[in-house]
């Protein structure tokens, strides 16, 4: 199939020009005004690669989230538009968001379910997401039982078991400590390299970003609007280890710049 | 075979299973049966009290002592048999009155709970079902529909009805909004967020509305049975038989039977709850 065969919008209107080849989210012109109001987004214009990892950093109340929100049909633009490629898109919460009466299993194979896929098939994809993450010692467990990481671990699965074209995932590790943080984005970075799915990653912390995206896109604060991007040309698959590598340290030190901008 | 000599036994004992197992079973028989029973002891004795110290002894039947009730009442089958029927004929009508005020309840906080003027028309009813007292429309009731077992019935629903509903629709709208959003991004149907989120985020909520809604479906069935005396007496109709004859000790073990049945009640939702709803909710949970 194709990567830009189809194009499913979800809840908002779709200007499909914008998904060229290869691209597999687009927003153009965008605007977005909260009900208040405020205007939270300004004139944003991005496009996602085909395969791509983006990640978005930006002040906190920027519309990081928002525009999030807004691709995943969450949220409704008030102007410009929003295209994706592919009605196959995951979306990873901050919080776990998980259903606390079913076990691990039943969590990840929820949207499978509620997408009525057949089940030898769904039971098949579950078993392999929880695989991946490493949680199949737990996979009877309920949520309550396990630790921060783990439900978070929980929550991606739920997100693999889709086989998703793409994954949208804001601040997914916000919460967690630093060590279950930086081993999560180890993980994330490996099943990246094997699944080969396009992102937008929102998040606060700029190493992190730095460490996950192709590219970063560093926002301003509100209205919110893209005051840069920055491609990150570093080799993958990546490792713990390119925390000390000095092109890395030097992208840290430019986004971070980038990001100090509105505080002069 | 090994013999455990009765000297030191007990630290034998306490030894084999580890002294803090041993201390937290002690704790738990203390919790479990020793409080309790000293709580009945202390009941009693404020009863033994009360009837001989209260009491001069040309009064003292208005409340006979617990020995008193126990011999003419309860260990006699003259007495205690009409009493256990007509306790069978108020269970039977606590509990379908329960039933219905539950299905009723249910449906209603789960259809409030769906749009905000929804909420507001239907509301104000639900308010006015708790504020009217049960008392002042139990006439009206008996003139509606006859002074048979269903007006027994309709005033456990009236009375219990309303922490159904509230409890219900509390819980429908308490459901977290992340998952929410997660069913719309799965674009589930209405009758999968109803069945995969709804009812199961509410159910602790509802079981809260049931365990109230039980005590008060006990006092509306002794209610019915006061007022409505047609058909097969209840355990209300024995009360209001027992004070016109001046039959204390019946009277007081007919209340008693009648408390022991709404603490049954209650009794038996704080298990349903641990069962439903305990491994992952706090309500349900044991302490």
């Amino acid at each position: 199939m194709s990567r830009t065969a189809r194009l499913v919008d979800t809840m908002h209107d779709v200007d499909a020009s914008h998904l060229t080849h290869g691209v597999e989210v687009a927003f153009h012109d965008l605007d977005l005004t909260y009900g208040t109001g405020t205007l939270a987004l300004h004139k944003i214009t991005l496009t996602v690669r085909t395969g791509e990892l983006v990640a978005i950093v930006g002040p906190s109340g920027c519309g990081k989230s928002s525009l999030l929100r807004l691709a995943a049909g969450l949220e409704r633009a008030s102007g410009g538009s929003v295209a994706v490629g592919t009605e196959s898109v995951a979306f990873i919460f901050q919080e776990p968001t998980l259903l606390p009466w079913a076990s691990v299993r039943r969590n990840v194979g929820l949207l499978g379910k509620l997408a009525k896929l057949p089940h030898d098939e769904l039971s098949e994809r579950v078993d392999a997401a929880i695989r991946a993450v490493g949680l199949t010692d737990f996979a009877d467990q309920l949520p309550r039982s396990l630790s921060g990481g783990m439900r978070m671990r929980v929550s991606l699965a739920r997100a693999l078991a889709l086989e998703p074209r793409v994954m949208l995932l804001d601040e997914p590790f916000g919460a967690l400590d630093e060590l279950t943080r930086e081993e999560m984005q180890l993980q994330l970075l490996d099943l990246y390299d094997r699944r080969g799915f396009t992102a937008l990653f929102v998040t606060h912390s700029v190493s992190e970003a730095v460490l996950l995206a192709d590219r970063v896109v560093v926002m301003s604060a509100r209205p919110g609007t893209i005051r840069d991007v920055v491609p990150i040309d570093l080799p993958r698959p990546r490792h713990r280890e390119l925390r000390f590598d000095p092109a890395y340290v030097d992208y840290v030190k430019t986004v971070s710049d980038l990001l100090r901008k509105d505080d002069r | 075979m090994t013999t455990v000599p009765a000297v030191g036994s007990f630290k034998a004992f306490a030894k084999a299973i580890g002294a803090g197992r041993l201390r937290s079973l002690m704790k738990r028989a203390l919790r479990a049966l020793v409080i309790p029973a000293a709580v009945v002891a202390i009941g009693m004795g404020a009863w033994y009290g009360a009837t001989h110290f209260l009491l001069s002894p040309s009064r003292r039947f208005l409340l006979p002592p617990p020995q008193q009730v126990w011999s003419r009442s309860f260990s006699d089958p003259a007495h205690l048999r009409p009493m256990l029927d007509a306790l069978a004929v108020t269970v039977k009508v606590a509990s379908l009155g329960l039933l219905i005020a539950t299905a009723v309840g249910v449906a209603l906080g789960a259809v409030m709970s769906q749009a905000r003027w929804l909420e507001g028309a239907l509301y104000p009813y639900a308010v006015l079902l708790q504020v009217v007292p049960i008392l002042a429309i139990v006439p009206l009731i008996g003139l509606w529909v006859g002074y048979s077992t269903s007006a027994r019935v309709l005033v456990c629903v009236l009375i219990s009805l309303f922490p159904v509903i509230t409890n219900t629709n509390f819980g429908f709208r308490s459901v977290d909004r992340g998952l929410h959003e997660l069913f719309d991004l799965g674009r589930a149907s209405w009758l999968q967020r109803l069945v995969r989120l709804e009812l199961p985020a509410a159910l602790p909520s509802i079981l809260t509305g049931l365990r109230i809604a039980s005590g008060q479906a006990v006092i509306g069935a002794i209610i019915g049975d006061m007022f409505f005396a047609r058909g097969d007496p209840g355990i209300g109709t024995l009360i209001n038989n027992y004070v016109a004859q001046l039959r204390s000790e019946d009277l007081i073990a007919a209340v008693l039977l009648a408390a022991g049945f709404g603490v049954a009640v209650f009794a038996f939702f704080a298990v349903l709850s641990s069962v439903l709803v305990g491994r992952w909710h706090n309500s349900g949970a044991r302490r």
